[in-house]
This record gives C-alpha cells, structure tokens and sequence, in this order.
C-alpha cells in the first residue's frame, strides 16, 4: 500500500511539470500583457513607463528565462504576485514588516469554490442516486425514460439562461432569495447562525443550477453500473438463492455499482472548478472562476499560472484519494495491493 | 439502426438532429429575412405573424438569425469533435498498438490534460488568441480529446490479443493495414459514442464562451451570443433569450439521447437482453 | 391512499390560487402606498446608506496607481484634488482656496484652504501635495499618469498653506492636470513603497468618504468623514457592491436592491416606459457622455490617404440613423472631439450631412468606380473593401454594423472584426497593423489633445495610431499648449475643430448620453442633469428616514 502511494506521489511530479509548461506556453501565444489593458489606453499614460513596467515584471526577457524563473519559485510553493491587482500574493498569505497581513488570492477564493462544489456534489449525490436505481429497475419504462430526460434538460439548459430566470423568479418577482451576492448588507451584524443562514440562502441557487448540471452523468452513470452488475453472475446466484429482492437489490448489486462513483468524483474536479466561471460571473461570487476571468482579461500572468497550476494540483490530490479510497473500499483490489 | 428506432428517446434525439440539420443547411431558402438586415424602425418587436420570433436590438428577424445561428453552432460542435476524434483516434491507436514507451508518454499527456480545469485552458487560450470561430473549433477540439483517446487504447488493447488480430499479424500484415483494416473497423461503435456525446458539449461551451464575450463574435449569429444578447431584457424581451435557449436545450439534447440511447443499444451489457 | 391524492389534487390549486391572489393584492397596495409615500417632498436631513453596484473591483484605491473606472469612481469620494470641475465645467477650487498665474505663465501658485485635515486629524498642509507630486513624478512609482507632472521644473512648498510649481514653458493644461491628482497624506506614506503598500487597501483622504470596510470581491463600504475638507455630506454610507454581470445588476435594481445602476438605452427608452412598478420607484436620468465614438482611418495606407476617400465615408455614413439604431435617440451627433455645449466645443461646426450621392462623386474623383461590374468600387483593378476593427462593446459592434451596411450601398465591402481589449491593443493598434477601427475617445475638459492629434505621436504605443499628420494642427496644438488665456485658448482649438472636421481623419459617429437610474427614495438630484451630470452635488443628496431601506431585513 504504501509503495503504491509513494509510486503514485512520483508520478505527480512530472504531470505537475507537464501542466505548468502546458499552461505556460499557452500564455505566451499570444501578444498582450497586463501593460495593454483598458487603463492603460489612456493618453496621459505614456510608453515609456509602459516599458518601465514590463522591465520590472521581466517582461522583457525572453520566454524560457521567464518560465525558469516562474518554475525555481513554484518549487518552494511561491506563485508570486499578482500583476494587476496591486501586488497581492497569488497564493498565500504574506505579512509585511509591520505586521500587515495580505491575504493570497487563491487563499481566499478557493474555499468559497469548493465549498459550492461540494455541496452541489452532496446535493448530486443525494438526487442521483435515487434515480439512477429508479431507472435501472424500470429500465426502458415510463420511469427510467422520464428521469432519463428530466437529466438530460437539467444537463442541457444553459446554464447562465436558467440562472438569469430564476434569479428573476425568486429574487425579483417573488422575494424568496437574494439575487447575487455572498452576503446580505449588514450580515456581518448578525448572530454566526444568522449569517451562516444568509449566506446558505446566498449560495441556494448557485448550488441549484450547478447540481442540475451535473446530474446527468452521475444518474447515468448508476443507472448503468446497475445495469451492468444486475446481469452479473453473483446477482442471479443471490437471487436463485432466494434472497429477497431488496436485499439482492440494496445489499449487493447497488454497492457494487456504487464504487466506480468514487472515481468519477476525483475525475469531475477539473470540470467543477472549469464550470464555476459562468456560475460565479452571473451570480457575483468571489471564487476560483471569477479570479481565473479577471486574471485572463487583465493578462495577469501569475495569478492565470497559479490558478492552472493549484487547480490541476487539486485534481491530481483528488484523482490520488479517490483511488486510495477506491482501493480501501474494493476488497479484490484491497487484497491485490496488500500482497 | 434498428436498435435506435427500437429505442424511442435515441429515435427522438435522432428525428431532433435531424431537423435542425435541415434547417441549417437549407437556412438561406427558410428564412424570411437577411439575417443581419437591420432594421431601425422595428427595434424589438415582440413575436408576430412577420417576425415570428420578434425583432432584436437592431430590428433583425430573430427567427433568420436562428436559422443562420444553427449552422455556426452546430459548425463549431462538429468540427470541434472532429478535430478532437482526429487526434483521440491518432494517440490512443499509438498508445494501444504499440504500448511501451509511446503508450505511457501519450498516457501521461492524456492525465496531463484530463487534470488542468478545461474550461480554464479554453478560456485562456481563445481570450489570447481573439475568438473567431476558427479558433474557438480548434481550441474545444484540442482540450477534448482525452476520452477519445483513452477509448481507442483500450479498444486496441483489447482487441490485440484477439485471434483475428493474431492470426493476420503472423501471415506478415502491415501495421498500418492492421489498424486500419482491422482494430479502427471493430472499436467504432465507442466512438461515435462518445463523438456524438461531444457535438452536445461543445454547442454548451460555445454558449457559455458567448456570455463570457469569448464566443463566436458579432456581427456572426450563433445561438449562444443570440442568447447572450437578450440576457439583459430576460423578462420584458423575452423571445430574445427564450428562443435561443430553447433551440440549444433541444439541440443539446437531441445529441445526448441519441448518444445514450445508442450506448445502450450497442453495449451488450446495458441492452434488455429479454 | 388514492382518496387523499385526489383531495390533494383538488385542494392545491386553489390554495395555490388563494396565496397568488392574497400576494398580488397586498403588493399592489404595498405598492401603490410606497410610490406615493416616494413622491412626497421631505426635508434634507443626514444619514442612510447609498448602494450602488460596480462591474469590476479596484486593484488599490491610490488612482494614480490603480487606472481602473472602478478605483477613481471609489477613490474619488476619499481623496480631494488642489482643483475640480463645478457644475458648469469650469475650474474652481477644491483643496486649493485660489491660485494665480504668474506674469510669464510659468509659474502657478496654489493657496489651500486654511486648516484642511485627514481623515486620521492630522493637518492636510503643502507639504502633503509636495509629496504627492514627489511621488507621482518619482522614476521608482510604476504610475502610468506620471508624464504631465513630470514637466514641472521645481516645486516647492514655500509655507504650510503655499504651494508652488514652476514649469519649464507656460503649459496650458497644468491646472487641468492639478485637478486630476488626488493628494496622498505624507505622515502615512513617507516610508512606504508606494507601488505596494497596505495604504491602497486602508486609504486615508480628506474628501467627504473614508473607507469603512472593503469585503474582498464583495463590496466596499464607506462611512461619512468627519474631517472632511469640504463640509459635510448628507448621506452617512455609501455601498459599492461588485456585481460583474450587468443583467444581474438591473434585476438587483428591480428588486431594490441597489439604489442606482446606469441604464443601457434599451432599459432607458423600452423597459422603463413598459413598467409602470420601475418608474414609480426609480428615477431616470440623462447626462451629457464623456467619450464620443468614431471611425477612425489609417492614414499611412491607401486609399485612407486620400482625404477625398474619407470625406466620402464621412458623407456616407448616416449618423443620425446609428443614434436612433443603437442608441435609440439617446445621444448627439459631434462635429469636433469636444463636450457638445462646453467652450472648447465650435458651435459653427456641423457633422457631415448623409449625402450618399457626394460621396460618390468625391469617390469617383478619388479614381474610384465599379470597372468590373461586380457591385464593389474599384481602382486600378483593387477593389476598395477593409475591415473594421473593433472591440467587444456592445454598442461599437452594432454602430460598424450600420456603418457597414451604409457603406456597401454606395459599393464599399466592409467586413467586421470583433477582438477582446487586450489583444485589439497589442496585436493591432502598437503595431499599427489596421485599415480603420472604430472606437472611442474621452471628451476630456481639457482641450489640449495633443497626444492623440500631434504628428509626433506616431511611435508605437502612443496614441496618434491613425498616424494624423497636419502641419497646421501641430502648430495649433503647441500653441493651445502654452496659451493659458481662455478666451485665446477657445480660438485656437475652434480652429483646430474645423481643420480636423475638414480633413476627416476620423469620423464622429455619436457621443451617448450617461443615463443614471437612481432610486427615488433619494432625494436632491438636480434634474435636468447640468453639464457635469447628476454627481456633481452628490454630497447634498439625502435619504429621508422613512424612506430608508431596512438594513438587514431578511429576518
């Protein structure tokens, strides 16, 4: 077991490598740096000091130089500093010579993302497996063809079109929920029970239209493994046996079915964390996605390499621990490893 | 086919498919207007007998811009797949025939890629690169390949030791021949699985890239910018985002129950074996 | 079982119907009670919170470091300048009690205020705007806004109440320039690196505002200041919240959850006059613009060479019908790159009129006709068809559409690139690489626009991209430069305005109208906006109690 982590932790190194120099090129393709934004086309800036910037933030040298330069100081987990944004640190917390403490970007914004994503995950979970079973029992009827396209539109609607209705439906028409936003004005006034409620009520729809999105896969994908380990050998020896159905159903096939799920799951990360751009631009929530987009329009190198780099790495750490969990969960693979 | 036709959702999504194909194609002898005719004096005309979708912010026929938009969106949804079938066919057969060291660099490449967030690297690269909608095919297409490949591997791989394979390889067959004649023919049915999958993804970027101004550029009608600029009057000009938001949750999925449903009918194990 | 649903299925929709009908009335008496109780006059009292909704968030709130709309728009209720624009557009006073021009014109000498403080009680004296010019003009500080200060040849702060600026020429935009430069406080930034200190997230100014709390990628909230150097405002907090997506910021305004937005055209002319419930309760705006929209020719290439080519396009491009199109009314034909209305603007000018046949003729004078049949003027076999080039702004995207459209009547082929800002900027306009692009100016209160106008503006990065080259306007612009007599001034750039209009290196398309909506439970708001727009008197506005929004009314 531990060999096979280790041998796992190894092989991260080089696709950490690989994802750096991927995202790295990527941003070189291209002309434009954070010298030719909007507030930079304004006549009383002048090129002179356009070019003093670019020298400061080197800028002028030559991409390689650059990449090295960027590669030595992710080593020791030092993503650098913003660009744009006044030179906060990209990753983590930096305190100053009097004791001023300038938050990292990626620190602050990355729990808020993962917090939504792991709700809506609770939330998918919750929704899907039920009916992923449903289907897979009423395979081809009414049941499995209804729920079949009820994921399918949840799947397919865009999703800032839907979020735009409902924000208008419950937070414009009716009063039901706030409209964007993390917190109400004032929260911070209130009991932490109070502002915990205000910001749930906050993230309701954001979490809503994530979750529908991703429903589909995750039904299919149990209603399929269902399938798939209903016309197993095992399932009809437990049913000639005589076992009763539920059993048969609840105890064997659905376990079974269930654990390929905990792949999937370390697999969605990129996708959840690539989705959350639209979902935070429309609803106004200082996450991952809206840091991501800023950075991309302002051409804010570090904060755009930090990004890709930490959310590949979280994928990487998720892919790790789904399959650990995998192999904890599964006893032939448990056994394997073991000897 | 008859498995499809057997299969009412797969019929549906099939029939959806194609309709809206027809309608792109033959989109120049529908449509009752020039597309990108402006119009000053019928700015946002709600639905009529004459405009049966309404008028936009510049008075064009909302329902002619749908028809030419249907040809932009379904474009960059199946060249984007293309593009990424071209390449998951082209790496996972390397990977698959010839395993050792080409399988685990492509193999790594495919971890690689499957764990930068896609949506993030798109967005870079069109951002940097100007949308236009060549670019925006080529950007899905070459972030989306990763399935593809990892299918074809495991197709070939599987394949290999079967005994046909073995028997035309000891008679002195070319490598090539061999993937072409024989693994690409029998692991085809996975692919246009997962192909006709990705035509529905890739309409649903290509709007999101729209919301975000990184979508295929005005004054070019696509579905999602069409959306995109009605997002603003959701309510009170509501045939602008309703129509286009309708046309691709249909279109979407047409593609995914064709997809699924053929999944269903080509996997054995799925069926209904009765 | 069975019997309970069908009781279910039956009762459902008529409780439903019940809740609808019980919601609907009490609204519209909440309503119909509210917009009434908006209406009435109240007296001025202080107190309240303002909330408005901004796109993007500052980077720092130091504008001379920052650039954003969103940072000066924040910054500018924190920081004072020496001078600011009154309601009328003339320069007055903010820090600065007066200032005289010396005899030569080279010298101004700034007499503040007597007793200014910060925001902290420390007295706000010369020493403090000595600083801040040390800091602007200083080769270490990364400020792109560097180059007008940089002219002054000596400052000095002779006493606590003086300061002084000496400059090498007599340089007409200089008190332009000292209206433009927040003061920083020197006790605060002394020892600081200017380029990255904790100050730009804790400013500390002298305006009305201080800040009070800046939740990160949420809102920034300020408080009143109870230092302020010009009085006290009337309203006690003022709320930015950061809301990216506009149609999220217009459903919060319906919802009231924000008390101003600005309105696009279509919100201003269709939704507004649709909704009965919105103008009860939201008060519509309009102000004068501050940018103009243009198409503007690469002169170094062919045919843009040719001023026949451009006075042709001029004529040819139906300005008012772009107005009506895309601004649906809202905005105003320009003839010169100045405020309409304002004394730089040449009342004399006129816009070229829509005269497709005259823009054929002066084409066919230029050499160009339809040769080949094929519907596209053509000389010397090239067809004349370009690209205009713009960037993703709703409202540019649609002009070049008209534009397009108009152009093609008269056989000119024109097709349309739409880029991301960034890139427009490097990959097109530094390298000059464009046959026309179609984009916007600021209609600056300053009329010296030398770098945009001045043949020496050409190298890559400044602004004279379009590469304009008029001897007579170069002579114009240097003198308007060191000319500080208004009335002297005013000639020289109406001059300059008609060569320009004359020589059609661009083409004024329209300048739009800013259109404000304000909620009505805000009170004294100059309406009609006067020339320097609503804001101008921000600091008298007032909220009356019983109009107040209930802070924290979700339970």
């Amino acid at each position: 077991m531990l060999k096979y982590l280790l041998n796992r932790l190894f092989w991260m190194v080089p696709l950490l490598v690989g994802i750096s120099l991927i995202s790295f090129l990527i941003m070189h393709l291209a002309p434009g740096d954070i010298t030719s934004t909007e507030a930079s086309f304004n006549p009383k800036t002048s090129e002179e000091s356009r070019q003093k910037l670019r020298e400061l933030y080197n800028l002028d040298k030559p991409v390689i130089v650059q990449y090295g330069l960027w590669l030595k100081r992710m080593s020791t987990l030092d993503f650098g500093h913003s660009f744009a944004s006044h030179q906060s640190p990209v990753f983590w917390q930096e305190t100053d010579k009097d004791g001023n403490v300038t938050k990292g970007m990626i620190q602050e914004a990355l729990p808020i993302t993962l917090l939504i994503n792991v709700l809506s995950l609770i939330l998918i979970i919750g929704i899907a497996l039920p009916l992923g079973v449903i289907s897979a029992l009423t395979q081809n009827k009414l049941p499995d063809r209804s729920i079949t396209i009820f994921v399918f539109i949840g799947f397919a609607i865009p999703s800032f079109w839907l979020a735009l209705m409902l924000m208008y439906w419950t937070g414009v028409s009716h009063n039901w929920l706030p409209i964007s936003g993390l917190h109400s004005l004032g929260a911070d006034k209130l009991s932490w029970f109070s502002q915990a409620l205000d910001t749930l009520k906050h993230l309701t729809l954001p979490i809503l239209i994530s979750g529908l999105t991703g429903l589909a896969g995750i039904s299919l994908f149990v209603r399929n493994g269902m399938l798939d380990v209903l016309h197993q050998d095992y399932i009809t020896t437990a049913r000639a046996k005589g076992l009763p159905e539920n059993t048969v159903i609840y105890k064997h096939a659905l376990r079974n079915a269930l654990l390929p799920l905990i792949t999937i799951f370390g697999l969605s990360i990129p996708g959840l964390i690539g989705g959350s751009v639209i979902a935070e631009s429309i609803f106004a929530i200082p996450g991952m996605g809206k840091l991501f987009y800023d950075a991309v329009l302002m051409r804010d190198f570090p904060v755009i390499m930090g990004i890709l780099t930490i959310g590949s790495a979280l994928t990487l750490v998720g892919n790790l621990l789904a399959d650990l969990a995998y192999a904890w969960a599964d006893p032939r693979v448990r056994k394997g490893v073991a000897q | 086919m008859n498995a499809i036709l057997k299969n009412p959702l797969a019929l549906a999504g099939l029939i959806i498919i194609a309709i809206i194909s027809f309608m792109a194609v033959f989109a120049p002898l529908i449509a009752p207007f020039d597309p990108d005719a402006i119009n000053v004096k019928s700015i946002l005309l709600a639905p009529s007998s004459s405009h049966w979708m309404g008028t936009d912010g510049l008075g064009r026929d909302v329902y002619s811009r749908m028809l030419f938009g249907a040809r932009i969106s379904l474009l960059v949804g199946i060249v984007a797949v293309g593009i990424a079938t071209i390449i998951g066919i082209v790496l996972g057969a390397l990977a698959g025939f010839y395993r050792g060291w080409a399988d685990t660099v492509i193999m790594r490449l495919v971890d690689v890629m499957l764990s930068i967030p896609t949506f993030f690297l798109i967005l870079a690269v069109i951002a940097f690169l100007t949308p236009s909608i060549w670019n925006i095919m080529i950007v899905i297409g070459l972030t989306s390949w990763m399935g593809v490949t990892r299918l074809v591997r495991a197709e070939f791989l599987s394949l290999r030791n079967r005994e046909f394979v073995l028997a035309s390889q000891t008679l002195g067959a070319q490598d090539s021949r061999l993937i072409f004649k024989q693994l690409l023919p029998n692991s085809l049915t996975p692919i246009i699985v997962s192909s006709v999958l990705g035509v529905a993804s890739a309409v649903l970027v290509e709007s999101g890239l729209s919301f975000l101004g990184l979508g295929v550029q005005a004054p070019q009608a696509s579905w999602g910018n069409i959306l995109t600029d009605g997002k603003e009057y959701i309510e009170f000009a509501w045939w602008l985002s309703l129509f286009p938001g309708l046309a691709i949750l249909i279109t979407v999925m047409g593609y995914n129950l064709l997809g699924e449903g053929l999944r269903d009918a080509l996997d054995p194990r799925t069926s209904n074996n009765k | 079982m069975q019997n309970r649903h069908q009781i279910i299925k039956k009762i459902l929709p008529c409780l439903l119907s019940i809740f609808i009908a019980t919601s609907l009335i009490s609204c519209s008496e909440q309503k119909n009670e509210a917009s009434s109780k908006l209406n009435q006059e109240y007296p001025p009292e202080s107190g309240g919170t303002l909330v408005d909704a901004m796109s993007g968030e500052p980077s720092g709130l130091i504008a001379m470091m920052a650039g954003e709309s969103s940072a000066s728009a924040i910054a500018s209720n924190i920081f004072n300048s020496l001078l600011k624009y009154d309601k009328n557009l003339e320069l007055t006073g903010e820090l600065a009690k007066s200032w005289d021009v010396s005899a030569d014109q080279k010298t101004i000498t700034f007499h503040l205020k007597p007793n200014l403080k910060w925001a902290d009680g420390k007295p706000l004296t010369s020493a403090d705007v000595l600083f801040t010019w040390q800091t602007v003009t200083n080769d270490n500080t990364r400020s792109p806004y560097g180059a007008d200060y940089k002219l002054v040849k000596k400052a000095e702060a002779p006493d606590a109440n003086t300061f002084k600026v000496t400059y090498a020429q007599p340089y007409a935009p200089a008190l332009d320039s000292w209206s433009g430069l927040h003061v920083l406080p020197k006790h605060l930034l002394e020892d600081q690196d200017i380029n990255n200190t904790p100050f730009s997230r804790h400013p500390v100014g002298s305006h009305y505002y201080q800040l009070d709390q800046w939740k990160k990628g949420e809102s920034i909230s300020l408080k009143r200041n109870p230092n302020a150097s010009q009085g006290q405002a009337k309203i006690d907090r003022l709320v930015s919240r950061i809301i990216p997506d506009r149609a999220a910021q217009f459903l919060e305004l319906m919802a009231d959850n924000i008390d101003s937005m600005s309105l696009n055209s279509i919100q201003y002319a269709r939704i507004f006059p649709a909704r009965p419930d919105l103008t009860n309760k939201i008060a519509q705006y309009k102000e004068l613009g501050n940018s103009y929209t243009y198409l503007g020719f690469n002169l170094k290439r062919k045919p843009f060479n040719d001023v026949r080519v451009r006075q042709a396009i001029n004529y040819a491009i139906d300005k008012q019908e772009i107005i009506d199109g895309v601004l649906l009314g809202l905005g105003l034909p320009v003839a010169s790159p100045y405020k309409p209305g304002t004394r730089w603007s040449n009342p004399k000018l006129q816009p070229y009129p829509y005269n497709p046949q005259k823009a054929i003729t002066l084409l066919k004078a230029a050499g160009f006709e339809d040769h080949d049949h094929d519907g596209i003027l053509d000389r010397d076999g090239q067809p004349l068809s370009f690209e205009i080039l713009t960037n993703q702004n709703k409202e540019r995207e649609m002009s070049a559409v008209l534009v397009q459209r108009r152009l093609k009547e008269i056989g000119i082929d024109v097709k349309i690139r739409v880029v991301e800002w960034a890139t427009f900027i490097s990959r097109f306009i530094k390298t000059g690489d464009f046959n026309v692009v179609l984009l916007g100016w600021g209609l600056g209160l300053e009329p010296d626009q030398f770098n945009i106008w001045h043949s020496s503006q050409q190298a890559p990065g400044q602004f004279n991209f379009i590469g304009y080259n008029n001897p007579k306007v170069d002579m114009l612009l240097e003198t308007g430069r060191t000319e500080l007599n208004p009335d002297k001034r005013m000639k020289i750039y109406h001059q300059f305005a008609e060569i320009l209009l004359e020589d059609s290196p661009v083409v004024y398309l329209f300048a739009g109208y800013g259109l404000p909506a304000m909620h009505k439970r805000v009170k004294g708001i100059d309406d009609p906006a006067p020339p320097a727009g609503i804001g101008h008197n921000a600091y008298e506005w007032y909220i009356p109690t019983p109009l107040r929004r209930n802070e924290m009314s979700a339970e």
